[in-house]
């Protein structure tokens, strides 16, 4: 399956392990990514907020650039950032709302020969594994189950709200696919308080005690419900609970010491990758956890990986 | 008639027990509501059970509660519906977040929501000077502010606020909606004056994380954020209210940042949101940060030539739409709950489903049901 592939940011700037541990497990999946080099940041809700016109022209480009590559082949725009995905959404709730408006948004974009045609399907990298692989195909790739790995989901906010924006009905639970992912992959789900509350990362330059307060007592509830490591779809999720990790451990007065997955990485491990090779040892916090888990466990089914 | 089961948080502050969950079982046809069910608990079962509710319609706002772990007005949610969200076939009822418990569902209003309304000077200031007869507006100029002045001040959207519940001083979403109802008044003299209390307060409207909870919760589709992010940009665009609490210059070094490198550069982020590299205010930050950007570097997440060099430049055509953009006499905004949604016939419009993989990407399978 060919994609076209924003990566976003954050991928390429603070966490280069993201943007790398994808091109490891899509090789491994079968899925060719044809990276959208053009593109811009998506604005992360801040250019939104700043000016909304801008962001819709910005992100319309975007999709428009998407839409050239799906004329080539591509069946729709994929991304690696929860981020990305909300506030993508957001501009295009409004882009394919009104044809006025999108005309008014194309008529600016006309200069470069590019234009948006409503109804681009942009999915984060959690929901094309759910829906366009499937849980059964994934299942039946898995070279290393998670088994005994328990593992802590970590939504974050852009994914999972607003839920009509985002798709989330009974036919498509996205808000439940990082659950459903990781039995998938053999590991043990860990529910704990916040799973789907904020990283903090937003008001980090604004209000530092309250984003650091954010991320420590969610890395706290998940420890305290044995979690093992979290996982999460967002970039900027990472950075606020793993970056900043030893500063949320000052403000909220407790060790944490939480290992903090990108969800590739995840996937990697099971689909029989090295923690090293899924760039891990990049990590604020050593994710110790994990690796002594994937060598115990290499042991005995490693070999099995095929070449 | 089919039987439901809630299963109800019971709490009494003065008797010193503990809450606990209490089940009821009760006999209602699937669109009624679960006020109904917790109306005829109380006429029938157990006439202590704490509930505060009045029109039944959706209108007064009493009767907030948390259903199955989310806020809800109990007489706008049919049982059938709580039934299909309460995942184990028991439907939860609980008080709302965020404010103290007076008696099992009812929590103090007073102490919470109600204060933080007062705190914005939720009335009109007269612009002066006041006209002979009445203010006159154009329709265009209300319509805008439609959307705060739907809010029915239930509480739901601060039982969920995720700021508030780190940060209790938070003014929240509620009483921020609010204040934009007058910020976006023309008739109210007092717009920068209100924006400049609220931007400066370090609980105001630069607290807000971005966490959609509040959009979410709202039964009235009043979207507290937005209005909150409607503050920010007037406070920051037509004002120029430069805050103590970064919130203006976090947004005008990020947008600058995406104007000159097309991709956020992390690196410059930090101490451009303080002022820049070399703004006394930006040491005490970047010291604070040390720790986590030495380990950064340590673990060769980010290298030096990264994080000092700047690694990509905008293609000419973004920085061409930021002037195009900028250069606009007016701000453009499209309001969804003033305008709507079209409802073109080509089901084009695939967030929600599946594709079928083999499309150029116009052809989805399945158009959104909340499309
Ligand atoms: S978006 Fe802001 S105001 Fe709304 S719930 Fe989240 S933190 Fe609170
Ligand atoms: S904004 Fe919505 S959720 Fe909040 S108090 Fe008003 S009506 Fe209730
Ligand atoms: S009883 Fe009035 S809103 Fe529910």
């Amino acid at each position: 399956m060919k994609v076209a592939y924003w990566p976003g940011c954050v991928s390429r700037g603070f966490t280069p392990e993201l943007h790398g541990s994808m091109a490891k497990v899509a090789e491994i999946l079968g899925l060719e990514l044809v990276e959208l080099d053009r593109a811009s940041c998506c604005g992360a809700g801040v250019i939104a907020e700043h000016n909304q016109e801008l962001a819709d022209t910005l992100n319309a480009r975007t999709f428009a650039l998407a839409q050239n590559e799906m004329e080539s082949g591509a069946s729709l725009m994929m991304n690696i950032c929860s981020t990305c995905q909300g506030a993508q959404s957001e501009c295009q709730e409004r882009l394919d709302a009104n044809s006025p408006y999108r005309e008014h948004i194309n008529s600016t974009l006309a200069e470069e020969g590019l234009e948006y045609r409503r109804g681009i399907v942009n999915k984060h990298f959690l929901w094309l594994l759910v829906e366009e692989i499937g849980l059964e195909e994934i299942k039946r790739r898995v070279q290393r189950p998670l088994t005994d790995l328990r593992v802590g989901p970590f939504y974050g906010c852009y994914i999972v709200r607003p839920t009509d924006r985002l798709g989330i009905d009974a036919q498509h639970p996205r808000d439940a696919y990082l659950h459903q992912l990781i039995e998938a992959l053999g590991g043990t789900v860990v529910d704990y308080a916040g799973q789907y509350k904020c990283c903090g990362f937003p008001v980090i330059t604004m209000n530092r005690e309250t984003s650091l307060k954010q991320a420590g007592r969610h890395l706290g509830d998940a420890i305290d419900a044995n979690a093992d490591c979290l996982v999460t779809p967002c970039p900027l999720c990472h950075l606020n609970l793993d970056l900043q990790q030893p500063l949320a451990e000052r403000v909220v007065g407790r060790p944490l010491g939480m290992p903090v997955l990108h969800l590739p990485q995840l996937v990697g491990l099971a689909l029989g990758l090295e923690p090293r090779e899924l760039g891990m040892s990049k990590h604020v916090v050593k994710p110790t956890a994990v690796i002594d888990w994937s060598t115990s466990v290499v042991g005995g089914i490693g070999t099995t990986r095929a070449a | 008639m089919p039987e439901y089961v809630l299963r109800i948080r019971r709490y009494s502050p003065d008797t010193g027990a503990a809450a606990r969950w209490q089940d009821f079982t009760v006999d209602l046809e699937p669109h009624q509501s679960v006020l109904d069910g917790l109306l005829q608990i109380r006429d029938r079962q157990d006439g202590s059970v704490g509930i505060r509710s009045s029109c039944q319609a959706a209108i007064c706002g009493s009767c907030g509660v948390r259903i199955n772990g989310r806020p809800h007005l109990a007489c706008h949610t049919h049982l059938e519906s709580a039934l299909g969200t309460s995942g184990d076939g028991i439907i939860t009822v609980e008080p709302m977040g965020n404010m103290p418990v007076l008696k099992d569902l009812i929590v103090d209003m007073d102490a919470v929501h109600w204060k933080k309304i007062k705190r914005v000077t939720p009335w009109l200031v007269n612009s002066e000077p006041v006209p002979e007869r009445e203010y006159v507006v154009p329709a265009q100029s209300m319509l805008d502010i439609t959307q705060s002045m739907a809010c029915i001040q239930c509480g739901c959207c601060v039982s969920d606020c995720l700021s508030m519940e780190v940060d209790p001083l938070f003014i929240g979403p509620a009483a921020l909606a609010k204040a934009y109802r007058f910020v976006g008044d023309p008739r109210d003299g007092e717009h920068p004056a209100r924006l400049k209390d609220l931007a400066q307060d370090p609980h105001g409207m630069y607290d807000c994380t971005h966490c959609f909870n509040c959009i979410e919760a709202c039964p009235k589709g009043v979207a507290p954020m937005n209005q909150i992010m409607r503050l920010r940009r007037i406070a920051s665009a037509d004002y120029g209210i430069e805050d103590d609490n970064n919130g203006y210059r976090h947004e005008h070094a990020f947008v600058r940042n995406i104007e000159r490198n097309g991709l956020l550069h992390e690196a410059d982020l930090l101490p451009d949101s303080y002022g820049g590299k070399f703004h006394p205010r930006a040491v005490p930050a970047l010291v604070g940060s040390l720790p986590a950007i030495v380990k950064a570097l340590m673990r060769r997440k980010v290298t030096l030539g990264k994080a000092l060099g700047h690694p990509h430049k905008a293609p000419d055509d973004v920085k061409r739409i930021f002037k195009v953009v900028h250069q606009r006499p007016e701000r453009r905004e499209l309001n969804l709950y003033v305008t709507g949604t079209e409802d073109e016939d080509e089901p084009t419009y695939a967030r929600g489903g599946p594709t079928d993989g083999s499309s150029a990407g116009h052809t989805p399978a399945e158009r959104s049901p909340n499309a």
